[in-house]
């Protein structure tokens, strides 16, 4: 059974056409993988598809701008897949 | 339609909220200064103005499900086919359907035909983004009503 982890390298990579082998939980999608805002919306897209959930993007945006929050904290993809998991958690709650 | 002020619907004809699908339908102008250039002596409705005319009947839907809280910016058109030629004078109607209501983005379907012909058809991601000022918010609203957007259909 693959990983929340395997299945957003996964998408990422066919979605933006980078090296699977390149992806790991450690990277930033943005300052590593240099992915921009409109493929990260390609991004969210299969994602909420292929786990059933809604990423609060706008709420994520929010809180960085207005300094609660780090882009490390959403967008490095171990945080981004602990993200997933607790919203996949929280919809079968 | 009045091409030349990126007026690309004429009316809405039909709309199913719970399917988050909606029709227009919108007669292409006998006479435009986009005619002039695009081609002088054989007057072909531009592929770019047809996406933009499916881009207005989804951006419109998108604007429905969310209530106006925000303004949809196209910013996106994928797998954009171009399948038949429109002519001024012709007929066209428009379907958009709502595939994805995303956090701050939505992407829509949309396919134009005229009669049983098909003409074109897109996949549209949208921004949606704060609106620059509630004046202008009102002004969307108050627009909506005016081509008898069927507002009522998203408030049930």
């Amino acid at each position: 059974m693959s990983t929340t982890f395997d299945k957003v390298a996964d998408i990422i990579a066919e979605t933006c056409d980078i090296p699977r082998d390149t992806i790991t939980p450690e990277s930033h999608a943005i300052d590593d993988l240099k992915i921009d805002s409109l493929d990260f919306l390609d991004i969210a897209f299969a994602i909420d598809k292929a786990f059933g959930i809604k990423l609060p993007l706008e709420q994520w945006t929010q809180k960085i701008n207005d300094g609660q929050a780090t882009t490390e904290q959403y967008f490095v993809l171990k945080n981004l897949c602990a993200r997933i998991d607790e919203l996949i958690a929280a919809k079968g709650a | 339609m009045r091409l030349e002020y990126f007026q690309m619907l004429d009316r809405f004809v039909e709309v199913k909220a719970d399917e988050r699908w909606i029709k227009t339908e919108s007669r292409v102008p006998m006479e435009s200064p986009v005619f002039e250039g695009h081609f002088p002596g054989y007057p072909l409705m531009p592929g770019v103005l047809l996406i933009e005319n499916m881009a207005q009947t989804c951006g419109w839907l998108v604007s429905a499900i969310t209530g106006f809280s925000g303004l949809p910016v196209l910013a996106g058109v994928k797998e954009a086919k171009i399948r038949g030629a429109v002519f001024p004078g012709m007929d066209i109607s428009t379907e958009g359907k709502i595939v994805h209501d995303g956090s701050g983005f939505a992407i829509a379907d949309g396919k134009i035909s005229s009669g049983d012909t098909a003409i074109a058809d897109a996949r549209l991601t949208y921004r949606i983004i704060p609106y620059p000022s509630p004046e202008f918010q009102n002004t969307m609203v108050t627009w909506a009503k005016q081509l008898n957007f069927p507002l009522q259909e998203f408030k049930k």
